[in-house]
């Protein structure tokens, strides 16, 4: 059944967004859907001017067919999608007040930054000079005016990506566009970009739609996201909110959580997965349980005495350098993933199908309703 | 470079120098020769000879063309009128052709490789069919089309007073019928290569499809219309076949180099000779005009 927003929409009344608005309102207000032979996309995305929302979600989701279809580069076969009270499913690409910025930027390699920014608005009927002359106020905006004459393979990672976003820019879209806006970019460049994105698009009038499968990038970008798994939402709120409350598998590894689902009964939540755990919240009926990799301590034999409480035989399935630490898979009575010091994992022994013991105290663990 | 320099005296960056000073070359040919050789493994036999008997019998003819080429008369033959009416009307007529190859060419190649349409595969062999059929037989089937009394010659007789064979301006169709097929596919082939989402891209930004055509797709395409464009001249300027039979063979009208050499070799072999010269060098020409692109070995 398509009819899944309803519920996790409400899970999340947003402060602007709020209660499905009357058509005429301004924003963004779709239903996107988008079959492609066995893959099916039906999401709802309602957002006011000046929302940044992230799509996130792991690959083959539909994030970029859902950005594709608001573009306008792909069909929708049913759904609406109204941009300041206009319907605009009908209309092609080219008369949508709708801007993109590509991941690989696309950049016209024959135009310099400037005409490539200058395109747009000469595409929207202004005349040749006064197209330059905004192209080059939008690219001094993004302090590139010493490379306004430059070809787009003579810029950086970084030069590119503002060239692309001003060019997005320059025609004044209602909506903007930006899929995988830095995942071109090295590690470096993308800490600077980013933050100078982040700038641009809190200055930025109207809505604009971003789509990622970094949490991070997500996170810093946006005020809202919508986690998009197999077509659909599966989760949609704040970044911080999302943070807290993980409400699949897929989140929770994205914000570096161990998650569980199972059904509470005063401070203990009885897992799907069989065992129970010990929370501190008081909860009754369906349930997340939530504790950070970091909480995990592991012993060879089993821990007595001590304040942990929750106590699982497990066993080791692979380990791998995480930072400064090492972050171990365990398989057994729970699956889980458990943070420890290089020196612990050495004391330990640690190696694959190696037998653990693994705790973890209820006060930090995190049950919430499902 | 600069890394180079800057690191203490490593054997391999002096290497280059004391070799170049040894062997007398050149220091900048220096790793175009160093080409590593495995050591004591020959080319079979085998496979040697009937390598150089091809290569020779690519060459040899090209060579017996420049042994027995009358260049003592060479500039006097040249400089005749025929010469001259042959070589002008054969370039005018292969860039012509070329010229209309273009104007309807890229289209189709855009239309080839940029739209879906049913029977798409078989319009795409019909295109290429001209490059294996006998130019004699698209001669003839030019005349059955646009003949006096072809399918469309007619009509084209009735109501305009136009008549195509045997003219200027039915060499040129006759020769755009064999070139052109060359055109469309190394520009259907050079638009598949490119990304389609620059179109996307100017779509995105405002441009219709025809805008973004005209001021993307063509620019970034370019280098392969500017190589089919070459290909399909030098194909029209040696068409013999469907000319002579489409167009016949009037010196001054429909009288190109080909057919020039052709007649000549019949009474005048010198003539035959220095006009087959002059065809060379254009293709030599043409072959250097393009070494950048086919001759870079991979």
């Amino acid at each position: 059944m398509p009819e899944t927003t309803p519920e996790d929409l409400g899970k999340n009344p947003g402060k602007r967004s709020g209660p499905a608005p009357a058509p005429a309102a301004e924003g963004l207000d779709a239903r996107l859907v988008v079959d492609r032979g066995a893959f099916r996309l039906d999401i709802a995305l309602t957002a006011a001017p000046g929302d940044v929302v992230a799509l996130l979600g792991p690959n083959g989701a539909g994030k970029t067919t859902a950005l594709r279809a608001l573009a306008g580069l792909a069909p929708l076969t049913a759904g609406h999608l109204r941009l300041d009270g206009a319907e605009l499913r009908r209309t092609p690409p080219e008369s949508r007040p709708v801007g993109v910025v590509f991941q690989d930027y696309l950049l016209f390699p024959h135009l310099t930054a400037l005409d490539n920014v200058a395109f747009g608005p000469r595409c929207r009927g202004a005349g040749k000079a006064q197209a330059r002359a905004l192209a080059a106020e939008w690219l001094d905006r993004m302090g590139l005016a010493e490379h306004a004459g430059a070809k787009p393979r003579r810029l950086s990672g970084g030069q590119a990506q503002r060239v692309a976003l001003a060019r997005a820019l320059a025609t004044r879209p209602r909506l903007l566009l930006l899929d995988e806006p830095l995942a071109a970019l090295d590690a470096r460049t993308r800490l600077e970009v980013r933050a100078g994105l982040r700038r641009h698009l809190a200055a930025f009038e109207a809505v604009a739609v971003l789509v990622t499968h970094d949490p991070l990038d997500a996170m810093v970008l946006a005020d809202r996201l919508i986690v998009v798994e197999q077509g659909r939402i599966v989760q949609e709120g704040t970044p911080s909110d999302i943070a807290r409350h993980p409400r699949t598998e897929y989140v929770a590894q994205l914000v570096g959580l161990n998650l569980y689902r199972g059904r509470a009964d005063g401070h203990t939540v009885r897992l799907d997965a069989g065992p129970a755990v010990s929370t501190t919240e008081d909860l009754s009926g369906p349930a997340f349980v939530a504790f950070p990799p970091g909480a995990v301590t592991l012993h060879r034999d089993r821990p007595t005495g001590s304040s942990a409480r929750n106590v699982w035989r497990c066993e080791v399935a692979g380990l791998e350098p995480h930072g400064d630490q090492v972050r171990a898979e365990l398989t057994g009575e729970l699956p889980l993933t458990a943070d420890l010091t290089a020196v612990a994992a050495a004391e330990l022994d640690l190696h694959p199908g190696a037998p653990v013991w693994a705790a973890v105290k209820a006060a930090q663990t995190h049950a919430y309703p499902a | 470079m600069t890394g180079r320099h800057g690191t203490p005296p490593d054997p391999g960056a002096l290497a280059p120098p004391s070799d170049g000073g040894r062997n007398g070359t050149p220091t900048a040919k220096a790793p175009r020769t160093a080409r590593p050789r495995t050591p004591g493994r020959g080319v079979p036999l085998l496979l040697l000879a009937p390598a150089l008997l091809g290569l020779a019998f690519l060459l040899v003819p090209l060579l017996a063309l420049l042994l027995r080429a009358p260049w003592r008369s060479l500039p006097e033959q040249l400089t005749s009128p025929e010469v001259w009416q042959a070589l002008r009307l054969s370039l005018v007529c292969a860039t012509a052709a070329t010229a209309l190859s273009l104007v309807i060419g890229v289209p189709l190649a855009w239309l080839l490789a940029r739209t879906e349409f049913p029977g798409r595969g078989l319009v795409r062999a019909l295109v290429t069919l001209p490059l294996v059929l006998p130019p004699v037989v698209g001669g003839v089937a030019l005349l059955l089309a646009l003949g006096r009394n072809g399918v469309v010659g007619q009509w084209l007789d009735a109501w305009f007073g136009i008549t195509l064979p045997f003219t200027t301006a039915g060499v040129v169709l006759a020769e755009t019928f064999v070139a052109m097929p060359f055109l469309v596919i190394s520009v259907e082939g050079t638009l598949r290569a490119a990304d389609p989402r620059y179109e996307e891209a100017a779509a995105t930004l405002g441009a219709s499809r025809f805008t973004a055509f005209r001021r993307v797709t063509l620019p970034l395409v370019a280098p392969g219309i500017a190589a089919g464009a070459v290909l399909a001249w030098a194909r029209a300027l040696g068409e013999f076949g469907a000319t002579i039979t489409f167009a016949g063979n009037f010196p001054g009208r429909t009288q190109t180099m080909p057919l020039a050499v052709y007649l000549a070799l019949q009474n005048d072999p010198a003539a035959a000779i220095a006009l087959s010269l002059v065809l060379l060098a254009v293709s030599v020409a043409v072959l250097a005009g393009l070494r950048d692109r086919w001759m870079r070995t991979v």
